[in-house]
């Protein structure tokens, strides 16, 4: 019998093969990079409950690892011709900060995304560039996200959150600095979620203004001015910070969009094609949870399938 | 005798983090944590006595409030008679009767 191919080697990827294993049937990985973990190799603390990272990637890769399951790393997969099952976990793309100009990434000096400040964290490196601590940091929702103007319609789902955690651990590391987070709608849609934006505002101190940042400037000693509207008091607004955070959107691997599953309602990891299955955010935006927990369903609609007689 | 030709300039309306004092938004804070924990609902204002009669809006001079924005705020706040019913509404469960004693309390100068 075909081995089953698992497109993708993160959380939802190595779940899925995991999955299938334990019910006989066997699962290839095939990974674009040169290591199994996808994403979550460049996090820090995970949300809500701040878990390392590491700590659930090592439990998968030691899994994956003990149950002998080949793994074929630093290839590229695009043989959809064939007849063997394969799961589609190929995850997402952080949306490219730098199409949004108006914001300065990669021009201006301490403009940073959600991920280099995790991977900052990582690194044990967080800071401005001449190493001096931030007086004042701003947050900006929604980069990538809500947005036409960059063909991303969706709202992102976990960028809240992660903003929201992210302000926290800033507060944390400098107690000192005041923290401003800019946002359309604050989304907690999970659980522990909304205690945790209330522990931010009313523990971390962190200030939450409502309005999406219309544009960041340079100031003459090479600060970051940004704009806004308050639209909670509906009057423009306008303040100076020392570092600026992008919180980042996902964008779909599947030509910049995101693949269409057959429906939302119990076939969510089914596509037009009865051989083809997904997992994880390459369907949608999407947690780690929410990720594991589809390599598990696309395992048993697999195994299904092949129950079929096919 | 200067002739006035009907033309002034406009102050700049924009909230300015850079130059608002927010030492005092700090203290109110410090001494009432659950301020901050506001989520812009407006269920205060919606069920505020005062508001459906006068401009009063609680949700919004808070928010000014926060922001640095203590002028006119202590006169605001006058409107508000304390029945409390504000405080029964909100989903966060600030005392809002609290904060605008407090917030009179502090800014009795503006």
């Amino acid at each position: 019998m075909k081995k089953v191919v698992v497109v993708g080697g993160g959380v939802a990827g190595m779940q899925t093969a995991l999955s299938l294993k334990e019910r006989g049937v066997e699962p290839v990985i095939v990974e674009r990079t040169g290591a199994l973990g996808g994403k979550l190799r460049n996090f820090h603390l995970l949300f809500p409950s701040m878990t390392p990272a590491a700590e659930v990637l090592k439990s998968f890769t030691d899994q994956v690892a003990s149950s002998g399951i080949e793994v074929r790393l630093n290839e590229e997969f695009s043989d959809f011709s064939t007849d063997a099952p394969i799961v589609i976990a190929s995850g997402f793309n952080v949306f490219d900060a730098r199409l949004k100009e108006e914001y300065g990434y990669g021009i201006y000096d301490n403009v940073y995304t959600t991920v280099d400040v995790e991977r900052m964290f990582n690194e044990g490196k967080v800071g401005l560039k001449d190493g001096s601590v931030p007086r004042r940091i701003a947050f900006v929702h929604c980069v990538g996200s809500r947005d036409e103007k960059v063909d991303q319609r969706h709202c992102s789902k976990v960028c809240c959150i992660t903003g929201v955690k992210q302000a926290m651990e800033l507060a944390s590391l400098w107690p000192d600095a005041e923290i401003f987070n800019f946002y359309m709608d604050i989304r907690m849609f999970g659980p522990g979620y909304e205690e945790l934006y209330q522990q931010a505002q009313q523990e971390a101190g962190i200030n939450f203004i409502r309005g999406r940042v219309s544009e960041a400037s340079p100031t003459i000693d090479g600060r970051i001015q940004i704009k806004a509207e308050d639209t909670l008091i509906g009057r423009p607004m306008k303040m100076t910070v020392d570092m600026l955070v992008l919180i980042v959107g996902m964008r779909g691997t599947d030509g910049g969009k995101f693949y269409r599953p057959r429906d939302l309602f119990g076939g969510s990891v089914l596509s037009d094609r009865p051989n083809v299955f997904y997992a994880g955010a390459a369907t949608a935006p999407k947690t780690v949870g929410e990720s594991i927990a589809e390599g598990v369903m696309a395992a048993e609609k697999v195994v299904q399938y092949l129950n079929d007689g096919n | 005798m200067a002739i006035d030709f009907g033309y002034s300039v406009s102050q700049p309306r924009a909230v300015d983090l850079d130059r608002n004092d927010l030492s005092l938004a700090r203290e109110i804070v410090r001494e009432m944590p659950e301020f901050s924990a506001c989520i812009a609902c407006g269920g205060c204002t919606a069920t505020c006595t005062a508001g459906n009669l006068t401009s009063f809006n609680f949700r919004l001079v808070q928010t000014l409030v926060r922001r640095g924005e203590y002028a006119g705020a202590y006169a605001e706040m006058n409107k508000c008679m304390l029945c409390g019913k504000c405080r029964l509404v909100c989903p966060r469960g600030i005392n809002t009767r609290g904060v605008v004693r407090l917030i009179k309390r502090k800014l009795g100068d503006y």
